[in-house]
């Protein structure tokens, strides 16, 4: 199944296809001298250190504002380094009821709109992917050179009609402004993953299913579903992040404070706040990362294998 | 890659319908269109309808309250005496000109030392690819605007080689610099790209090269470059379209107004400022339009030019 979701087959089968008259080489490189394979060590010891370095690097900030979130106020702005001599809560207690409502409110918010957008996307954008990657009907390839043109589409160019057309419904300061589109398989990346994953999946199933009577609806939700779920699988947590993250739609359409997203509500934070509480902002921070960092940790391996398929960020 | 080379295949077998696809057309249009229905939905409604209605207004003054009234090309002509759209202008292309070159760069530096079975690989990834996983969010730009402030993590480092720095982020010259810092911070995305391309060069080449007494250094030429242009290209067609879009850090991180002195002013920003906080409606819209021309025109330069310097070996 993972195999699939590989890259660039045309290569592929050159270098498969090329590689046989090479085995005669094999011998020669495992015949490396005492003297080759030292230097070899340090310069792996070389790169480890370059890498550890720079890892430590990229990681320092993020380091020391969870260490910095659980210290006194007045240490942020003194101390760069990552120890802690007691731990500090009060940074929590206080953020987390700093705005007008607790910050749980703002989370669940989030979590409504996450949940909506999940579910929208799984939906909408793997029937399209079916009919792209299975079905012949007339103007396909122009639909499907839309398709891959509308994800290259920036957003602005739509924002302003949009809020126009879902202001005149009645929609600002609801979800539906963020959930909608999304039903609508206007995330147009995920159509294209599940495209090339369907494209995957043996035909001769598809036909095996036809044989015995099944129509295109029985073959999508019985025979292509279930074998495509590494694909919903990062069509679900990209989708996850990317909408927990988004500050430009809940900027624009949610302006009350009751329907404040964890984004906005944290900006309405910054805002509220003088220089002086920044160890709370940092504890709110900490725990509107949370959830993505868990996703992280367990949906790793989804998320490389989506970038590495089909570039998405 | 494959989204960009599925585009342009797409173009050259525009036409050709075989006998069999014609008998298919019969069968599966009806089902098909049902599929695509919630796709072709929002086509209209939520992509292409608001596209050209964007671009009816950007020929109207609108202000959401009285309906829209035709002025032909006057916000055009307007954004050309607009100072403070020339600076968001400067910004952004500063922005992407400095910031993609530099990402990529590092992503692609990261990804050759990552690459050829090192040990702990994975683990590395993984810490080198959070951070973009967590750029986009508000909660890193807060982050970023407390480390580059005038007290922050960046000059409390400083202080301690007894060196005082200025308020990075509250210095019209440095503000941007921060902003770009936090871009090329995110190269983790398009490094696994380039690890997933650098695993589909074949060893053959290298080995031969090995036996031919070529340097590393002339392989990386000669070999890897080459071989990898096609990801190369793709990452940079990629990247610097979503860099045009850029919003959220340069909101935050300047509270929402583009400061110090319109020094972080992305054009992004200055749009949403236009239709969002003075409800220019009109002008935000013409705004959108230009920026989606000249995300065409750089994106368009970008194949054009890659015909010199993109290899495909197929």
């Amino acid at each position: 199944m993972t195999t699939k979701l590989e890259t660039l087959p045309a290569r592929d089968k050159k270098s498969s296809g090329a590689r046989k008259p090479t085995n005669h080489r094999k011998p020669r490189e495992s015949r490396g001298t005492l003297a080759f394979s030292r230097a070899q060590r340090t310069k792996g010891l070389i790169k480890h250190a370059i890498l550890i370095l720079a890892g430590a690097l990229m990681i320092y900030p993020l380091l020391w504002m969870v260490v910095s979130s659980l210290r006194p106020n007045e240490l942020i702005f003194r101390d760069p380094g990552l120890w802690l001599n007691s731990l500090e809560m009060s940074n929590y207690t206080s953020g987390w009821s700093a705005l007008t409502h607790p910050f749980g409110h703002y989370m669940i918010n989030s979590a409504i709109v996450v949940i909506g957008s999940i579910l929208g996307n799984l939906i909408s954008c793997s029937m399209a992917a079916y009919a792209f990657a299975r079905l012949q009907f007339t103007a396909k390839k122009l639909f499907f050179g839309i398709m891959l043109l509308t994800i290259m589409l920036p957003f602005h160019v739509v924002i302003v009609p949009q809020y126009i057309l879902f202001s005149q419904i009645g929609w600002v300061n609801t979800f539906w402004p963020l959930i909608v589109p999304k039903l609508l398989a206007t995330d147009a990346f995920f159509v294209f993953l599940m495209v090339q994953f369907i494209r995957g999946i043996p035909k001769e199933l598809d036909e095996a299913a036809r044989i015995d009577g099944a129509g295109h609806p029985r073959i999508f939700l019985r025979v292509i579903l279930p074998l495509m779920v590494p694909a919903l699988a990062t069509t679900t947590i990209f989708t996850f992040i990317w909408t927990w993250n988004d500050f430009f739609g809940a900027l624009i359409y949610l302006t009350d404070p009751d329907m404040f997203t964890v984004p906005v509500a944290l900006r309405a934070f910054v805002d509220s706040q003088s220089a002086t509480s920044w160890g709370s902002l940092f504890a709110m921070s900490i725990v509107s990362l949370l959830p993505v960092f868990l996703v992280f940790l367990f949906g790793q391996r989804f998320l490389i294998k989506g970038i590495a398929t089909t570039g998405i960020k | 890659m494959s989204a960009i080379s599925e585009l342009s295949s797409i173009t050259r077998r525009k036409g050709k319908v075989t006998p069999e696809e014609k008998k298919a057309n019969r069968r599966d249009n009806k089902a098909a269109y049902i599929f695509l229905l919630p796709w072709l939905v929002g086509l209209v409604a939520i992509t292409i309808g608001p596209m050209l209605m964007s671009l009816y207004l950007s020929f109207t003054d609108y202000n959401l309250l009285q309906p829209p009234e035709w002025t032909g090309l006057h916000n055009f002509t307007r954004m050309l005496s607009d100072a403070r759209l020339h600076n968001s202008l400067r910004v952004t292309f500063t922005y992407v000109l400095i910031g993609v070159p530099l990402q990529l760069g590092v992503a692609l530096l990261i990804a050759l030392v990552l690459d050829k079975g090192l040990r702990g690989l994975p683990f590395y990834r993984s810490v080198f690819y959070l951070p973009s996983l967590l750029g986009g969010s508000v909660a890193v730009a807060i982050l970023w605007k407390q480390i580059f402030g005038t007290t922050g993590l960046v000059n409390q480092v400083l202080a301690m080689f007894g060196i005082q720095g200025p308020g990075w982020i509250s210095d019209p010259s440095t503000a941007l610099g921060s902003i770009i810092l936090l871009h090329v911070w995110t190269f983790g995305a398009p490094m696994i790209i380039f690890l997933a391309g650098l695993r589909q060069i074949p060893n053959m080449y290298y080995e031969a090269a090995k036996v031919d007494g070529a340097t590393t250094l002339q392989q990386f030429w000669r070999i890897t470059l080459p071989m990898l242009s096609p990801i190369i290209f793709f990452n940079l067609v990629l990247q610097i379209i979503g860099s045009f879009q850029s919003f959220t850090q340069a909101f935050i991180v300047s509270g929402g107004n583009g400061g110090p002195s319109d020094s972080t002013m992305f054009f992004t920003l200055y749009l949403y400022q236009k239709g969002f906080g003075q409800f220019d409606m009109g002008y935000a819209s013409a705004m959108a339009w230009v920026l989606l021309l000249i995300i065409g025109v750089f994106t368009a330069i970008n194949f054009i030019a890659s015909k010199y310097w993109v290899f495909y070996d197929d």
